[in-house]
């Protein structure tokens, strides 16, 4: 296996509030392989996107985010850099180039008085020093490789006049006009409709096989991992609960959280052949405010397999074989090597 | 007789010469005790037919009928009277709950609005039980919605519409703005109150998965058109339009061992403002053809019970290889 394009070790954010220090992400390590996807899942709160606004490094100063860790990622020329260390400077040469990010609303990160060419041509005159008409003829090119008709015209259009989908499709063309060989992904086509949503995953997947980028793709919908990603990294209450290749992960989740998550899902509750069942099977309660987080497992006072034990420390991730992981003392490893 | 019956219903919004078809000429009933879903994507006018349907909004042209009366011609004094029995919950409990209220205010209010209940005494009683039936505590009645997670709000927005013993509610995307894990509690609690209390239900959704778990027929729209009217499990097992095939094939299943068929649709929603001519799904259709351009198709039965408006006959009745 090539050597991961992102490696990231312990990550915890926190944010100072008036209630107390909210540790928001906790302890987070994962890794992406070159060309591959790893999904980032998790519901409300979870830290999935404070996550990749730490390693794009774009909190707000004014949030005086507390980071810790460590965000290894590999260059295009083959070096090593911390992305949690590196200078402004430097994150600023890399920001936009060869790391990249597309965010969930893209009419709100779309800068309405540009026209969406100009918008394009701006990161390609920065990072790679073309002139303005050079510039404007790559963003076009862009526009046709996001498979957006008249490209020509749209070129000179602002984001209001075009659908969301095809903002989405533009801010994709952004975040690809310097070739990155990292885009971090935050819920993409959660605003789009179904049908839209279809043709930007296969849009990103056909990117993806052309430049052989890595993807991390955080999302709470699990249909869109089943299908997307390579890996899922599950996270509860800021802190990774499971980790595993997407199909052994679908088929015998280790953590009783990720098995509640499947469960609870109406597509996952009808097998082919029977009645749909009189009750889905529902994760009681709700997340615990990050103020006043459990002493033990953060997930204890929803779970069913809890024992008394599980009150007493958070637990360790458990390691078992070379790639699946699961943060319960309920799950020996023997399980886990059986549900692989 | 249909408890809900939706003839030709139209609602325009905008000037006159260039309107926005939000609804245009829409037909469909609701049995007693039936929950029927709407599905379609943004701008198929399922949420303005909740509302229409409810006359939240009055319609454009068509009629509503409840127990075979048109409630669209009813004046506003009766149509306050019929409210009690026809209610809403509505997609974002964070919007749909005055910040400023108390619950048991917001509870209380609906109530005395409609005459139930009356005296301190009972109405307390009765937000009591409310709050109970929801799964909440009574002591919820003094506290302020901000206090409460999604998923409680949500169940606070399903109390307010069941505090006035409606015999329809229409829910319009009521679990769209919940995680997942919380959607299936407000799920089984929609299942649980429609069996105890039966209730009659249009239930409005974009999520496929969840109208094949609670509904028994579906009405997929498109472009503020019916294109296919089917029972659920008739529905999920063969789709007959081609528009209802690309919406279940384009919808994710949760099992990556199930490859994703590739039928993506082209382009993007046409405006409402101009509706393409003929079919208004012509324009994304793999199956248009010339003549798709020049009438619209008619909604025909062409199974008992399943109702399809495309004139590709040969398409249509084709058997999907599984």
């Amino acid at each position: 296996m090539d050597a991961p394009r992102l490696a990231v070790h312990h990550l915890s954010t926190s944010f100072p509030t008036e209630g107390g220090l909210v540790r928001s992400v906790a302890d987070v390590s994962f890794s992406i392989a070159p060309g591959k996807t790893t999904a980032l899942v998790g519901e409300s709160g979870s830290g999935k996107s404070v996550t990749s606004l730490t390693l794009m490094r774009l909190l707000a100063k004014t949030a005086n985010a507390q980071v810790s860790g460590e965000a290894r990622f590999v260059t295009r020329e083959g070096r090593s850099v911390d992305l949690l260390q590196i200078g402004e400077r430097e994150m600023r040469a890399l920001r936009g180039n060869q790391l990249s990010m597309i965010f969930q609303e893209p009419m709100t990160s779309l800068n309405p008085v540009f026209t969406v060419g100009e918008q394009i041509a701006e990161s390609v005159r920065l990072h790679k020093g073309l002139d303005r008409s050079a510039a404007l003829a790559h963003a076009k090119r862009m526009l046709e490789l996001v498979e957006i008709p008249a490209a020509d015209r749209r070129l000179h259009e602002y984001p209001h006049q075009l659908s969301g989908g095809m903002r989405q499709r533009v801010m994709i063309a952004l975040a690809m006009a310097c070739d990155p060989t990292l885009l971090i992904a935050d819920e993409p086509t959660t605003a789009l409709d179904v049908t839209i949503q279809a043709q930007i995953l296969e849009l990103m997947r056909r990117l993806q096989r052309e430049t052989g980028m890595s993807i991390l793709f955080i999302t709470h919908n699990l249909g869109v991992v089943a299908h997307h990603a390579d890996d899922v990294v599950v996270l509860y209450a800021g802190r990774v609960v499971e980790s595993a290749p997407v199909r052994p992960l679908f088929a015998a989740p280790a953590h009783p959280y990720t098995q509640g998550l499947l469960a609870c899902l109406p597509g996952k509750a009808r097998q082919p052949g029977q009645p749909r069942p009189a009750r889905l099977f529902a994760i009681r309660g709700q997340v615990s405010s990050p103020l006043a987080p459990p002493p033990g497992c953060a997930f204890e006072p929803r779970c069913d397999q809890a024992i008394a034990a599980c009150r007493h420390a958070i637990p360790e991730l458990l390691v078992n074989g070379s790639s699946r992981e699961a943060r319960c003392i309920r799950v020996t490893p023997v399980a886990i090597s059986e549900a692989a | 007789m249909s408890l809900i019956e939706v003839r030709n219903l139209k609602k325009y919004f905008g000037s006159s010469d260039r309107p926005v078809r939000a609804v245009d000429d829409v037909s469909f009933t609701i049995e007693r005790g039936e929950t029927l879903g709407l599905v379609g994507e943004s701008g198929s006018g399922k949420s303005t037919i909740g509302r229409t349907v409810l006359r939240l909004v009055d319609p454009s042209g068509g009629q509503v009928l409840y127990r075979g009366d048109d409630i669209s011609a009813l004046s506003a004094e009766r149509m306050r009277k019929l409210r009690s029995k026809l209610q809403i919950i509505f997609q974002d409990p964070y919007a749909s709950l005055n910040p400023k209220m108390r619950i048991g205010a917001i509870l209380g209010e609906a109530l005395s609005t409609h005459g139930l209940h009356p005296g301190k005494a009972a109405r307390e009683k009765r937000v009591a039980e409310l709050l109970d039936l929801v799964g909440l505590r009574a002591e919820h009645a003094s506290r302020f919605p901000h206090e409460f997670s999604g998923g409680q709000r949500q169940r606070i927005g399903v109390a307010r519409a069941l505090a006035v013993e409606p015999e329809f509610i229409v829910a319009d995307e009521p679990l769209s703005a919940l995680d997942v894990s919380i959607q299936s509690q407000v799920i089984n609690l929609l299942a649980d109150l429609r069996e105890r209390l039966s209730l009659t239900m249009l239930f409005i959704s974009h999520d496929l998965d969840v109208v094949e778990y609670l509904c028994d027929r579906v009405v997929v729209l498109y472009l503020g058109k019916v294109m296919e009217v089917a029972k659920t499990d008739a529905l999920f097992e063969r789709a007959l339009h081609p528009y209802t095939r690309a919406l279940l094939a384009a919808s994710p299943k949760p099992d990556p061992t199930i490859a994703s068929e590739h039928v993506a649709l082209k382009g993007d929603i046409p405006s409402p403002m101009n509706p393409p001519s003929g079919c208004v799904f012509r324009t994304r259709c793999p199956h248009a053809i010339d003549a798709c351009a020049q009438h619209v198709p008619v909604l025909e039965e062409v199974e008992p019970g399943r109702w399809s408006a495309c004139i590709r006959k040969e398409i249509v009745m084709m058997k999907v290889a599984a």
